[in-house]
């Protein structure tokens, strides 16, 4: 591993430029309105990177072929997505997401 | 949840999220431990840099002795997601001061995002400071707590994958996600279906030759396109 010093600075780097991506468009938006059509094309936003978080887990990428499929992943997405239908419960989904997957690995080795 | 904007009601809205952010926290912990980080530099990497999944990139580079400015380009891309989250968030907190506006702006996250957009759904499209502020404070000290106890749990566990930690993430946004699609009734159920789809193939085609950093943003962007052009042309 690195020296302290270097880890330290690569640290505070990624901290700037993580902290400008937070907060640019705040204080940018606190003086300007943004358009009807910007706004339209914003409301799909939230879908589209909850979706793409989750989709890009379900795969191992192979760069120049088509990605492998994450067994584990895939399969534990299947009883939290049920237990989003049954209970609408975010605390219950994540427990019972992370169960799925301990057991699968446990059991499957996946 | 319901309509309410307190601090109270932030605190209870936010506390199943916390169990996500537990999760990886301790498994970023333990990765940072056994890649040769200190528990301190574990921590102030949370501190400082704030990043959840950019942080386990930043670790997987620096055993490769990556170059200082390819990791901070490598984090930025990765992060770039941010501008367009804060992009869609910040109308809502325009009467509210500079200060403010930096603050929510600065601990805001991907799980604190959603939690606001699920959130809207329930307040007739409002949102305000003392919840949100709520939600993100609760979350930085969870993942900042976490990650520390995963530091010093990892001189004695040295593979948290076994146990299914790793997965707290994808459970949340599966959750999160679920969520947002039965409560938002600003676009049709539908049409939020057909973008989730189109989502899944993009990922998947994009995985061929799009480096992962920067397919998380480029798919949201062409998945919005596609979500405006389907809500014209057919639905």
């Amino acid at each position: 591993m690195s020296s302290f010093n270097f880890v330290l600075f690569t640290i505070i780097g990624t901290g700037a430029v993580t902290w400008l991506s937070r907060i640019m468009p705040f204080v940018i938006l606190k003086k300007f309105k943004l358009s009807a059509g910007v706004v339209e094309f914003l409301s799909f936003v939230p879908i589209a990177i909850m979706s793409a978080l989750w989709f890009e887990n379900l795969f191992v990428q192979h760069i120049g072929q088509l990605p492998s499929i994450e067994w584990g992943n895939l399969l534990a997405s299947i009883p939290s997505i049920v237990s989003a239908i049954i209970w609408k419960n975010l605390l219950v989904i994540v427990i019972v997401g992370v169960i799925s997957l301990g057991v699968l690995r446990l059991l499957l080795g996946v | 949840m319901n309509d309410e904007l307190t601090i109270p009601s932030g605190a209870k809205e936010t506390l199943p999220t916390v169990f996500g952010y537990i999760g990886i926290g301790i498994a970023f912990g333990i990765v940072g431990k056994a890649s040769g980080l200190s528990p301190l530099l574990v921590t102030l990497m949370s501190i400082i840099t704030y990043a959840g999944s950019a942080q386990f990139v930043i670790v997987s580079m620096l055993v490769t002795h990556s170059p200082m400015l390819s990791i901070i380009f490598s984090v930025f891309l990765v992060n770039s997601r941010m501008i367009l989250m804060s992009t869609t968030l910040a109308p809502y907190f325009k009467r509210e001061s500079l200060l403010k506006n930096v603050l929510v702006g600065t601990l805001l996250t991907d799980e604190s995002f959603a939690l606001g957009m699920n959130k809207l759904n329930y307040t007739a499209g409002r949102l305000n400071f003392s919840w949100f502020n709520t939600a993100n404070v609760i979350s930085y000290l969870t993942w900042i707590i976490s990650s520390l106890v995963g530091a010093v749990l990892g001189n004695f566990i040295s593979n948290p994958e076994k146990y299914g930690l790793d997965f707290a993430l994808v459970a949340m946004f599966i959750g999160l996600l679920y969520l947002q699609l039965i409560s938002d009734k600003s676009i049709k159920f539908e049409l939020q279906l057909t973008v989730v789809g189109f989502v899944l193939v993009a990922i998947y085609l994009g995985l061929i030759f799009i480096p992962s950093s920067l397919l998380i943003l480029l798919v949201t962007l062409v998945a919005c396109t596609f979500g405006v052009v389907m809500k014209h042309v057919v639905f």
